[in-house]
């Protein structure tokens, strides 16, 4: 009980320490504004030259490698477990203790599986052994 | 770790990511590339784990996840069949669209340890965020389980037509628009619900009424889509790793898309309003006159391509579905002793996915030096002795060029009537998926051998012998 009581407690300070760190950093950066960029402009920009080296660097595969590009592009984007981890190791909720257990068990399927299924494709294309 | 040192590791998962994709432009440097990719996903992993250091029975709860995980992944990857690559890609799809859902979920349930707020007051921004990656992420889920189906024949490939789809499809459009912004307004956990559920609902509706020919653009769709809901939740994580592995991935998979409609001379938006091969255009039987198809058997198949000095071979949807990679490989090399020159061509849609016949062909240990694209080959047919066509039909229907009124008319075709004679590899006289007659199968030169593909190419490897 006082276990418990004390978990409880001791999660209302953690939220409560974290909503003080936001606004403690909301009013540095107001102290800033003028000069600093959104965050989420760097984010955006950082987006949109991704954008274009996929394309250079997708329009460079070979057709013969599409499938095994398809199967990489499927493993590196389940790099989504991070959200998982976090969602798991930080959480003081159950229900995104649960999403995030989810989220993991897919995600981890889809790496293992994706990466696999492309190493074993690509052992396949061999040059002639003649 | 510092945040900021993390968010630098990140980004050096992100740039061997970017390595990874680079290797696959040649054969040789793929596999270099491929173990940048797992180097990459590795660190991002450890990089996450360092970053949230978190408690024993946390840290278990991790390492069981991951465990089940790799062990599914690792045994599906071993036992899969080539030839159901497309259904297993359409799956892994399905797998990170349901990911991105989970984890905007436990974003909403707990913002404070992503980062975005508080319970009840999450940045609107960052709900904007979460909001279109939940949208996309689930319409990449129910999409692809929908595709998964279709691929493994669980349901049929046919279009599925569904009454007044457009004018539903519209209404779902509408109401999501909606629910995103009572989502982004009021961070309410139930609109959060209901708009997985609509976007359920729409991605299903999505792909159901496109046809099984079509499949190679809604699956390379599909990988366009989850990219972009990985590049959603990264803005909600304001994750650069994951930021740039999304763009990476929307873009290859928008760059494959935009590939095979060009193989299909299709746009984009009429495959996706599907229906394509729905119509049964029945063939108009050439005016009830009786058209002749001279019939060969495996024996004449053998007599004919033994003695030809250059055999182009073309293989389709239905080499794979016959699994009959193996023994046309077999054939190959037997006359290829016999000193008959030996290419494959590949038409950019044959097969049910972007590659699929390159990863077959690879998999009987056919040589890629020996296989060659639509552009590179498209010339030699004048100058092969024999055409063998597998399991293919409408990429080398002559209609696509002579006949305007045909559905495939402009369609970019392997020129196999140029070759001295054309052998047809076929199970039965039916159309292709486009559901039209090929003028092909009447011609003098050809010689139609009716069968399954990997039996009849055993038996010419019998007479071969």
């Amino acid at each position: 009980m006082k276990v418990e009581a004390l978990d409880q407690a001791l999660d209302r300070l953690q939220e409560s320490l974290n909503s003080v760190r936001e606004v403690s950093t909301d009013i540095s950066s107001l102290l800033h504004t003028g000069s600093a960029i959104d965050p989420f402009i760097f984010q955006l920009a950082i987006f949109i030259l991704s954008i274009f080296i996929g394309y250079y660097v997708v329009w460079a595969v070979t057709p013969a490698l599409h499938t095994p590009l398809m199967a990489v592009t499927n493993a590196i984007s389940s790099v989504i477990i991070v959200g998982a981890l976090l969602a798991i190791g930080e959480s003081l909720s159950g229900y995104a203790i649960l999403f995030g257990f989810l989220a993991l068990v897919f995600a981890s399927t889809n790496i293992f599986g994706g990466f696999l299924v492309t190493q074993r494709m690509l052992a396949m294309y061999r040059k002639k052994e003649r | 770790m510092s945040v900021n040192f993390a968010a630098f590791l990140y980004l050096i998962s992100a740039s061997l990511f970017i390595l990874a994709l680079r290797g696959l432009s040649h054969p040789s440097t793929s596999r270099h590339g491929n173990f940048c990719g797992i180097i990459g996903m590795g660190l991002a992993v450890l990089i996450t784990l360092l970053l949230v250091l978190p408690d024993f029975s946390r840290l278990v709860l991790i390492l069981f996840g991951l465990g089940i995980g790799a062990v599914i992944g690792a045994l599906i990857a071993k036992r899969i069949a080539m030839t159901a690559m497309p259904q297993l890609i359409a799956a892994f799809h399905s797998l990170i669209g349901f990911s991105a859902v989970m984890v905007s979920a436990a974003a909403l349930y707990s913002p404070s340890s992503f980062g975005i707020g508080a319970l009840g007051s999450i940045h609107t921004l960052a709900l904007f965020e979460m909001a279109i990656g939940v949208w996309i992420g689930t319409m990449t889920f129910s999409g692809s389980v929908v595709a998964f189906l279709k691929l493994d024949e669980r349901i049929s490939g046919k279009p599925i037509i569904l009454a007044y789809r457009h004018f539903m499809n519209m209404c779902f459009c509408a109401a999501i628009a909606i629910f995103i912004m009572i989502l982004v307004m009021t961070g309410s956990h139930f609109v959060f619900w209901c708009l997985v559920l609509l976007s359920f609902f729409f991605g299903m509706s999505m792909i159901l009424p496109i046809g099984g020919a079509d499949m190679p653009v809604v699956v390379s769709m599909l990988n366009s889509y989850s990219g972009w809901a990985a590049a959603g939740i990264g803005f909600t994580l304001a994750n650069m790793a994951l930021i740039i592995t999304g763009a990476l991935v929307g873009s290859s998979g928008a760059i494959l898309s935009y590939i095979m409609c060009k193989g299909m001379n299709r746009s984009f938006i009429s495959v996706i309003l599907g229906g394509f091969g729905s119509e049964t255009l029945i063939p108009s039987t050439s005016n009830g006159k009786q058209r002749f198809v001279k019939k060969g058997s495996a024996d004449d198949a053998a007599f004919v391509i033994k003695n030809a000095s250059k055999v182009i071979i073309v293989p389709g949807y239905g080499m794979a579905v016959a699994q009959a990679q193996h023994a046309l490989r077999e054939m190959a090399n037997k006359i290829k002793n016999e000193g008959v020159e030996v290419k494959y061509a590949i038409h950019p849609v044959a097969g049910r996915m972007p590659g699929h016949m390159n990863v077959l062909l690879a998999e009987a240990n056919v040589s890629y030096e020996d296989v060659f694209e639509l552009e590179d080959i498209n010339s030699e047919f004048s100058t092969a002795d024999v055409a063998f066509i597998i399991g293919a039909n409408d990429v080398t229907n002559p209609a696509a060029k002579t006949d305007p009124s045909s559905p495939i008319y402009g369609m970019p075709i392997l020129e196999v009537e140029k070759a001295g004679t054309v052998l047809f590899l076929k199970r039965g006289l039916g159309s292709g998926y486009s559901g039209i007659d090929n003028e092909l199968f009447f011609r003098e030169n050809t010689m139609m051998l009716f069968g399954d593909a990997k039996k009849m190419v055993e038996s010419i490897n019998k007479s071969l012998a």
